[in-house]
């Protein structure tokens, strides 16, 4: 007699009964594969910790860097703690001006961070609006939206960004820090959306021809009710693959913006910014004014795209 | 020769998966004798192709063999190391697959992919080969060979693709022909050609076919006996006339109830309440159990072997007997 | 064919059109055209007589005509930074970019081709992983800082090689080499590597992802089913089959090794369009930027050309769809 096979049930003995939904999302095989991969909940919880850092920048940061009044020049240029001319006020040492690089750090990702997921926010809700639109409607619409995603994503955003800015420059010559990152996003955004766009479309394209949206039309179910309760979740998967790696790329493609002098302006500096301050005095040997802002976007950016890859792994059916 | 071409011997098949360890083949057992056409039936996810795909050694990482033994004219070829293996494959065992359109590398002419296949099993200068390839399209009855030889897969249609994937599976002349669904992907009127095809060309090889189906009818064509599966398991085996007019156990029954026939007048269309477990959901004692109209006590706890009951051997404690010849 | 030929024609041109106009209103709108085309030093009357020249009061779509006919016969104007004329400057600096490119192109492919392939084929052995984990390093490493810290390492530290320039080069003609003297590969040696790590990683990705697809194929397990050696199945049937689409995209990815050119060059003060452009950005000077803009676009939709031609030519099924018009989507 044989036993029947048993599999080992992904079920946390000790949290109390939850709500259905909850139970059925932690017995999804998304979550299952997630808390098996360890270094997806390693990537995860460094993004987080990196939100939550830049969240609570102002709280976390042992200095302000931006309060004039708190820099004092004869602070400046001083290694890390651990080194022979450190001190343990400013654990991260100085730059030439005398702030704190680990403040500097923390408000330098807030930038980052910010820029980066709003840019991906407005390009998936523009995105992924026009991609259903075109999808839903075709005709005229569609073949336009299909022309002009081919031919903006034959460029490479970094040259559509940097045009982008430097138009904006131009008829804003006096941008100030707002303004400045605001067409930042706007740079990014604009390069960005195209992409979501033409997924969307062509899930929509797909999911238009099943059976169930047909059903569903026959019962009299309005169009905009079917695109948005039937159709949209389906087609969400591979946004969110797409969106989540679009972050990282987002906040490099801001750094380099940045480190190019066209970006976020180094009264408000994001990590790129520093980066290219810092650029400055790796001759003379203080490498920790680079290093720092550049190991901090390295880590965020990484964390963000293992969390992207595993969420497209995760999420492909042809791989279970 | 004597004794069977095939013995399979309790083989088990299973998936290491985050969710545990999934048994797809659970105890599978049944022999080909040379020359004889064996059917495979049962619904989708019944394990039919995954019997096929581990006699043939082409088991899909992680699923590996657990158990059991495969024996072909007597040697067990279940452990063999890699490189016996490959060579075994197109020399004494050959495969077809469902789609005849996926199963050709659209990027190489036709001619090439069949000399290829020839000059790897027998030792063929490449004129001889040619020529082989030429007589094997002719044989699978495919017009002007000379010509098509130099043609790409997407230029044939759904029937000759298929007939020129029949040519390169038997081109190694193999003893034993794994057709995994030959005819599903193809129109109906072509269907019975393939199969016709498949059937004239491996008796006058002298092949045994192991024919992997859904389809009844093909069966009923085709087979000098069928197995009938279920949930990785075979529920009934036995010579085809046999499991079709008497059927023993309730899942064949269900079965040949299911298939609507000319004759039906109206009413609704029979069916067996229920659907295939989940794998690892699989019940304990006979897995057929909870749809079964006769299951017991006995059934829950107890999983039946194969057994013979009048003329089939089906696994079951309550197998339905005729009492007269129907 | 040749109908599918003329549509992918047809099309781009309405791309450099399209992109004309945006350089044309760059020009005309954004900034003063007369400036642009005499820059900022001349007087009152020569802005005068240029305005009439330029036949300014006319209507925009004759402007728009005029501006197509200079920028056909190269004629862009002055560079307001620098004075001299815009195609001069971008004629001397193409050679820098473009060898900085096609070096840097064949690193990226010669390495990622290999690499896509091996780790595709030992996918659960450890070194694979290693590899696929140090790609991602590649992915998440902002091409600015490879560079930075390349140069910390091999010049500032190591001192073996120079960080900045091309070093000794050779004219032929209206062409100058770096590639032919010692001094000018030493210096070619870091930025081209930071330029093809970004690009690498996308090949050996994009190698590996297409390789895994096409061993899962039904056409490499009916190969392996016929008993073809793993060499034949490998590399005869599922390279094959890779190749086409990794050739075709890497290159397309040739045109973003020169948009990020612009970020090597700016780090290494390498004397190419790249860093041309960037200080057009930052002065801004229109006319370099208008001027750019359409050559980067005609590089662009030529690239693209090419690859659809060279997909038609590679994947017999498509040969069959363009004679009947069809498009590649």
């Amino acid at each position: 007699m044989k036993e029947r096979a048993r599999p080992t049930e992904p079920r946390t003995s000790a949290t109390p009964v939850l709500p259905l939904r909850w139970r059925r999302w932690f017995a999804s095989d998304l979550w299952v594969d997630f808390v098996h991969s360890p270094l997806t909940v390693l990537a995860a919880a460094i993004a987080l910790a990196c939100v939550c850092g830049a969240l609570f920048a102002p709280w976390l940061a042992p200095h302000d860097p931006f309060d004039l009044a708190t820099l004092d020049l004869g602070d400046s240029h001083l290694p890390p703690a651990w080194m022979a001319d450190g001190r343990a006020t400013y654990p991260l040492g100085t730059d030439d001006q005398g702030r704190d690089i680990l403040s500097g750090l923390l408000y330098g990702a807030r930038i980052s961070l910010t820029v980066g997921l709003c840019s991906v926010g407005l390009s998936v809700l523009i995105g992924v609006t026009a991609g259903l639109l075109a999808g839903f409607v075709g005709g005229v619409v569609d073949a336009a939206l299909m022309r002009l995603c081919d031919v903006m994503l034959s460029f490479p955003p970094i040259l559509i960004a940097l045009l982008v800015d430097g138009i904006g420059r131009l008829i804003f010559p006096q941008a100030r820090d707002v303004l400045a990152i605001a067409v930042l996003i706007f740079a990014l955004t604009f390069t960005d959306w195209v992409r979501y766009a033409r997924t969307v479309r062509g899930s929509t394209l797909v999911e238009r021809h099943k059976e169930y949206v047909q059903a569903a039309r026959l019962v009299g179910v309005s169009r905009w009710r079917l695109l948005r309760r039937h159709v949209l979740p389906n087609v969400l998967g591979p946004v969110l693959v797409l969106a989540t790696i679009q972050v990282g790329q987002a906040i490099i493609t801001e750094a380099t913006l940045s480190f190019l002098g066209v970006g976020v302006p180094p009264t408000n500096p994001s990590l790129g910014t520093l980066i290219r301050i810092g650029n400055d005095f790796l001759y003379a040997g203080e490498w920790w004014i680079t290093l720092f802002p550049g190991a901090a976007l390295v880590l965020i950016a990484m964390s963000v795209n293992l969390l992207g890859d595993w969420l497209r792994d995760a999420l492909n059916p042809r791989l279970k | 020769m004597t004794g069977p071409l095939l013995e399979v011997r309790e083989l088990c098949v299973e998936f290491p998966t985050r969710r545990g360890t999934l048994r797809a083949l659970d105890g599978v057992s049944f022999d080909i004798a040379p020359g004889e056409i064996l059917g495979i039936v049962g619904e989708s996810g019944a394990g039919k192709s995954l019997t096929g795909a581990a006699i043939i050694g082409l088991l899909e990482p992680p699923g590996r063999v657990c158990g059991g033994q495969i024996l072909l004219e007597g040697q067990r070829i279940d452990d063999l190391p890699r490189e016996s293996m490959r060579r075994l494959r197109g020399k004494q065992i050959g495969a077809i697959f469902q789609d005849p359109l996926t199963s050709l590398n659209p990027l190489y002419t036709v001619g090439r992919q069949l000399v290829e296949t020839l000059r790897t099993h027998l030792p063929l200068s490449a004129a001889q080969a040619r020529e082989r390839a030429i007589e094997l399209l002719r044989q699978t009855g495919i017009p002007a060979p000379e010509a098509r030889m130099a043609q790409y897969p997407h230029e044939f249609s759904g029937g000759m693709r298929q007939r020129v994937v029949i040519a390169l599976a038997l081109a190694g002349e193999p003893k034993l022909v794994i057709a995994d669904e030959p005819t599903t992907a193809l129109d109906v009127a072509v269907q019975a050609q393939i199969i016709r095809l498949l059937r004239g060309l491996t008796q006058a090889q002298g092949a045994s076919v192991m024919l992997i189906t859904h389809d009844m009818g093909v069966i009923a064509e085709t087979c000098d006996r069928v197995a009938v599966m279920y949930a990785g398991r075979i529920v009934e085996i036995g010579p085809v006339a046999e499991v079709i007019h008497h059927p023993a156990h309730p899942y064949t029954v269900g079965l040949m109830a299911s298939v609507p026939s000319l004759a039906d007048t109206g009413g609704r269309l029979a069916q067996i309440p229920g659907a295939l477990p989940r794998l690892d959901e699989i019940p304990a004692g006979c897995a057929f159990h909870p749809r079964c109209p006769k299951a017991s006590q006995r059934c829950r706890d107890e999983r039946p072997e194969l057994a013979l009951v009048q003329r089939t051997r089906a696994a079951c404690w309550w197998p339905i007997v005729k009492s007269a010849a129907a | 064919m040749l109908s599918f030929l003329l549509r992918r024609l047809a099309q781009a041109v309405l791309v450099m059109l399209v992109v004309g106009m945006g350089a044309f209103s760059l020009f005309q709108y954004v900034g003063d055209p007369v400036s642009n085309m005499v820059g900022q030093d001349a007087t009152p009357a020569q802005r005068e007589q240029l305005h009439a020249d330029l036949g300014l009061d006319r209507p925009a779509p004759v402007q728009f005509a005029r501006f197509v006919g200079h920028a056909l016969s190269g004629d862009f104007g002055l560079s307001l930074r620098q004075g001299r004329e815009v195609s001069v400057l971008i004629a001397e600096r193409l050679p820098a970019t473009l060898e900085l490119a096609i070096v840097a192109a064949l690193i990226a492919m010669g390495a990622g081709i290999p690499l896509g392939v091996y780790t595709a084929l030992r996918r659960r052995h450890w070194d694979a992983k290693l590899t696929m984990a140090v790609s991602l390093l590649g992915v998440s490493l902002p091409t600015f800082l490879i560079g930075i810290v390349l140069i910390e390492v091999f010049s500032v530290l190591l001192g073996w090689l120079p960080s900045f320039g091309r070093g000794t080069t050779v004219q032929l003609g209206a062409w100058s080499t770096g590639l032919l003297t010692a001094d000018g590969w030493r210096h070619i040696v870091l930025p081209a590597a930071t330029l093809a790590v970004y690009q690498l990683t996308l090949v050996m990705r994009l190698v590996r992802a297409e390789m895994l697809e096409a061993l899962r194929s039904d056409y490499v397990k009916f190969a392996r089913a016929r008993g073809l050696p793993d060499r034949v199945v490998h590399f005869g049937h599922a390279l094959r089959n890779t190749l086409v689409p990794v050739l075709t995209i890497s290159g397309l990815q040739l045109g973003g090794l020169i948009a990020f050119s612009i970020i090597t060059e700016t780090v290494f003060a390498w004397p190419g369009m790249g860093s041309l452009f960037i200080q057009a950005v930052q002065f801004p000077d229109v006319p370099v930027m208008a001027a750019y803009l359409c050559l980067i676009a005609l590089v662009f939709v030529v690239i693209n050309l090419i690859v659809d031609l060279l997909y038609a030519v590679v994947d017999p099924r498509l040969r069959v769809q363009a004679a009947i018009g069809g498009a590649r989507r």
